[in-house]
């Protein structure tokens, strides 16, 4: 199954690619509004409990049954260090699609509230400006206005590489 | 009509690995006094069948080089050539080759053509032999010619400019399976092709039977090719057609007669051709060696075959047991909606005995899906007569090795990852396990010496055991050898177990000197993680001059586990109950500490260590920290005892392993999760990984 939503989300993508538009669902994190690429969401869950993983960064909170996978789940604001926020059943997980290595890996995400599905035109995509090494910016593909609010577009296949969940390096 | 072939290469390439695996048991089990023909026939049969396999799906190179093995068992069949041992070594040696060929095609690499022309020359030596010493009269000139031009003269082979054949297929031709398009395609990568149809034999549309062939041919195929390369192409069809064929010289005079129009364009077509042939192409392996390379080229665009995937061939009988099983579940399935859809209290027991039938079948049902997954493991054990072979010829040594219980079953992941250190193990058994035959005899043995592998089930386990009869493990030696590289203190006191443990710590190697068999001493430690990760440990026994076993125990599948649920605090872990030895309470009294740190506690006369799960785990939740008011789990994992301090055991169940590296990756002191009752995520507990995490 996820094969075939990987395989058509491919050919999707492919064929946005020459669309000089695209779609990012957007959400929030504290004061920060971020973007993904919406062919990369899976579902958006809400909030239930998970099996902590011992030692581990604490952003990374632990795995849940997700139909049978055992899915990781990132808080993604304790992962770009926005202070932690108490989950309520309204915290949201937005479950992600990353391709690494010829393999799909499957990613929730805690965030605070999603806001919308916005269209982006390709060419009103700035890349993120460069903090140096005070500000990690390396999972960010670029930055957006969208109707005056300023939403940073995640790269989904960073972000999981920056947080060592691709099994190659630990062996 | 186009088919897309590359939807069939994954069968073809099983079925040619099979019957290189037959054609080579077939080699090593001839009996070169006494041979038996339905020996050789098989052999036969399996090079026939790749040799068609591989021309139908254009892997030229292949059934060129099967040709080749093919005709030099051709005459060992009809008893016009003896079969004598180097030739079957040329042959096993050709069997590997095309093993090479197969793989490096199915994967998509290039084909090693050093090592193809290498074997391809052994054998045609070997033809070549017979040829002179056999005067098969008739057969030498064909013998010679399928030597596919490496052995045929430079300068007869250069003035050939092309061939014309005359092809009229019999009328049945089309239902015999065989496509005259595919063939002329055959034939125009070879060289310029031009093909003139004669319709004179088509019938009127009324009696026209669209299964027969009415068409005739004559074809010209421009190029420098060897007449076995033509031959190759009507090999299916030699008896269901009338074919006749005339090569072409650079002369026009000795030109054959042909339509007008066709013979005026021949000839600058074949200047054109040969200019277009680059100069340095001489030889037709050559030749070959480009051809292919432009199918791999073409592959590579197409992506055709997917690298590794991976296939399974399943007794029918199972699939029968399965539809049987779900068939029984269908009909509890319909009984117990029946009974709910009208349900009285009085109708409780028949409830309860659907649901217990349900779940039997669903045991019943997990089972047989498990069983699929069971292969023989003959699998593994049937490479290892040819090593043996092998080794045995080139060390000079006289070895028989025994397989005992090939038909026991076990996982298919289990079995692929097997080989390589069974590979490893017996290749030592034969290396350095037996000794030469002069020495055995000194020491009053049987000069020729016997490696056992041995499978069976016990338990939940499936055990192998690699045994042979040779000079066995020399304590002492292991002991200096371990001190003199600084594995272990000089004053180190060592139980025999840990002694011969010794050989699996890295870069730990006895052997005096090193051979291109074995012992470059790293390996015996790769065995032995290899088996663990499978789950499964490794055990030696051995005695000085009587020989040595290794065991290798395996959980005999690697998808279900029987498990222990334990609770720390909040959270559930799951433990595999095979290392569990006891669980208990320990009284105040039995508690130590070593250097005020480590704890350990007095198990009938043995001090074992105690981990904290909680302080490992950083469980803040634990219901007690002291050690009195939990429970000590005493469990062993490669041959480490200690405690597992936890607050409660649960309860006893199967659970279905799910990897945590799928979307994540590997924790330390967890090998695996699994999806409890309630739905929720509980982690598999790794015993030696719990230890590392405990000493770190």
């Amino acid at each position: 199954m996820s094969e075939i939503i990987e395989l058509s989300s491919a050919d999707q993508q492919d064929a946005k690619r020459l669309d000089t538009s695209l779609q990012f669902l957007s959400f929030t994190l504290g004061q920060e509004e971020y973007g993904v690429d919406i062919l990369r969401v899976q579902e958006i869950r809400s909030w239930e409990p998970v099996s902590r993983i011992p030692n581990v960064p604490s952003y990374e909170k632990g795995v849940v049954n997700l139909r049978g996978a055992i899915v990781p789940i990132i808080d993604l604001r304790e992962r770009f260090q926005l202070g932690h926020s108490d989950y309520s059943p309204l915290t949201v997980v937005v479950v992600l699609q990353a391709r690494m290595a010829d393999k799909t890996r499957i990613i929730g995400v805690v965030v605070d509230s999603v806001s919308d599905v916005v269209d982006v035109n390709k060419k009103s995509i700035q890349s993120a400006p460069n903090f140096g090494a005070k500000v990690s910016t390396e999972f960010i593909n670029g930055l957006v206005s969208v109707s005056g609010r300023m939403v940073m577009l995640l790269d989904v296949d960073k972000l999981l590489k920056l947080d060592g969940l691709d099994g190659e390096d630990e062996s | 009509m186009s088919i897309d072939m590359a939807q069939f290469h994954q069968v073809f390439f099983e079925e040619s690995f099979e019957g290189l695996d037959a054609m080579e048991s077939g080699l090593l089990n001839l009996d070169l006094g006494d041979v038996n023909a339905e020996d050789i026939n098989t052999i036969f049969r399996a090079a026939h069948s790749i040799k068609g396999g591989s021309g139908t799906f254009g892997f030229t190179s292949v059934s060129d080089f099967t040709h080749v093995m093919e005709t030099l068992l051709d005459e060992m069949r009809d008893g016009r050539r003896k079969i004598t041992q180097p030739a079957v070594d040329v042959l096993l040696g050709s069997v590997d080759c095309l093993r090479d060929m197969l793989q490096s095609i199915q994967n998509g690499s290039e084909v090693d053509q050093s090592d193809v022309a290498e074997h391809k020359f052994a054998l045609d030596n070997e033809l070549n032999n017979a040829a002179q010493s056999s005067s098969a009269g008739k057969h030498t000139p064909e013998a010679l010619a399928s030597n596919s031009a490496a052995a045929l003269p430079a300068d007869e082979s250069k003035q050939i400019a092309g061939w014309v054949i005359a092809f009229s297929p019999h009328l049945h031709l089309l239902k015999t399976g065989n496509e005259p398009v595919r063939m002329f395609r055959e034939l125009a990568s070879l060289g310029h092709l031009t093909t003139t149809v004669d319709l004179q034999g088509v019938p009127d549309l009324y009696d026209l039977d669209p299964e027969e062939c009415h068409l005739s041919w004559k074809l010209s195929v421009l190029g420098d090719i060897p007449e076995t390369e033509i031959d190759e192409i009507f090999d299916w069809v030699e008896d269901d057609c009338d074919l006749a064929k005339q090569p072409i010289y650079q002369t026009p005079t000795e030109a054959p007669p042909l339509h007008s129009a066709p013979d005026v364009a021949i000839n600058p077509a074949a200047n054109c051709v040969s200019k277009d042939v680059s100069p340095e192409l001489t030889s037709a392996e050559e030749s070959e060696s480009n051809s292919l390379e432009r199918k791999s080229g073409k592959k590579e665009d197409a992506k055709a075959a997917p690298k590794g995937s991976s296939s399974i061939r399943v007794d029918t009988s199972k699939i029968d047991t399965l539809i049987n099983m779900v068939g029984e579940l269908v009909i509890t399935q319909s009984m117990l909606s029946l009974l709910g859809e009208h349900f009285e209290l009085n109708k409780l027991d028949q409830l309860k005995n659907g649901l217990s039938q349900l779940e039997r079948h669903t045991r019943e049902l997990q089972e047989s899906v498990m069983n699929i997954r069971m292969l023989p493991i003959s699998f593994v054990f049937s490479r290892f007569p040819r090593l043996a072979h092998d080794i045995s010829s080139k060390l000079g040594k006289k070895i028989e090795l025994k397989l005992v219980g090939e038909n026991t079953e076990v996982d298919k992941t289990v079995v692929e990852l097997l080989s390589d250190p069974l590979v490893h193990l017996v290749r030592n058994s034969l290396d350095h396990g037996i000794e030469m035959p002069d020495v055995r005899l000194a020491a009053g043995k049987p000069e020729t010496g016997t490696v056992t592998l041995e499978a069976y089930h016990r338990g939940g386990n499936i055990v192998i055991e690699v045994a042979d009869d040779g000079k066995g493990l020399d304590k002492d030696k292991l002991r200096a050898k371990a001190i003199e590289k600084g594995l272990i203190d000089a004053d180190a006191i060592l139980s025999d177990k840990q002694t011969y443990e010794l050989i699996f710590m890295p870069g730990f190697s006895t052997a005096e000197k090193l051979t291109d068999i074995s012992g470059r001493g790293v390996g015996m430690d790769v065995v032995r993680r290899n088996i663990q990760a499978l789950g499964g440990n490794i055990e030696i026994l051995s005695e000085l001059g009587k020989g040595s076993t290794i065991s290798i125990h395996l959980p005999l599948t690697l998808a279900i586990l029987d498990g222990q649920s334990i609770a720390v605090g909040d959270e559930t872990y799951i433990l595999p109950l095979g290392s569990i030895i006891e669980s208990l309470h320990v009284k105040e009294d039995r508690l130590n500490r070593v250097a005020g740190k480590g704890e350990t506690f007095l198990l009938r006369g043995q001090y074992l260590p105690i981990i904290r799960m909680h302080q490992i785990f950083n469980v803040l939740t634990a219901k007690t920290t002291k050690l009195t008011e939990g429970l000590i789990v005493v469990v062993e994992g490669q041959g480490l005892r200690c405690g597992l301090f936890v607050d409660d055991l649960l309860g006893q169940q199967q659970v279905v392993i799910k990897s945590l590296e799928a979307n994540y990756r590997r924790i330390e002191g967890v090998s695996g999760a699994t999806i409890l009752g309630d739905g929720s995520v509980a982690l598999i507990l790794d015993i030696p990984g719990l230890v590392r995490l405990a000493n770190q």
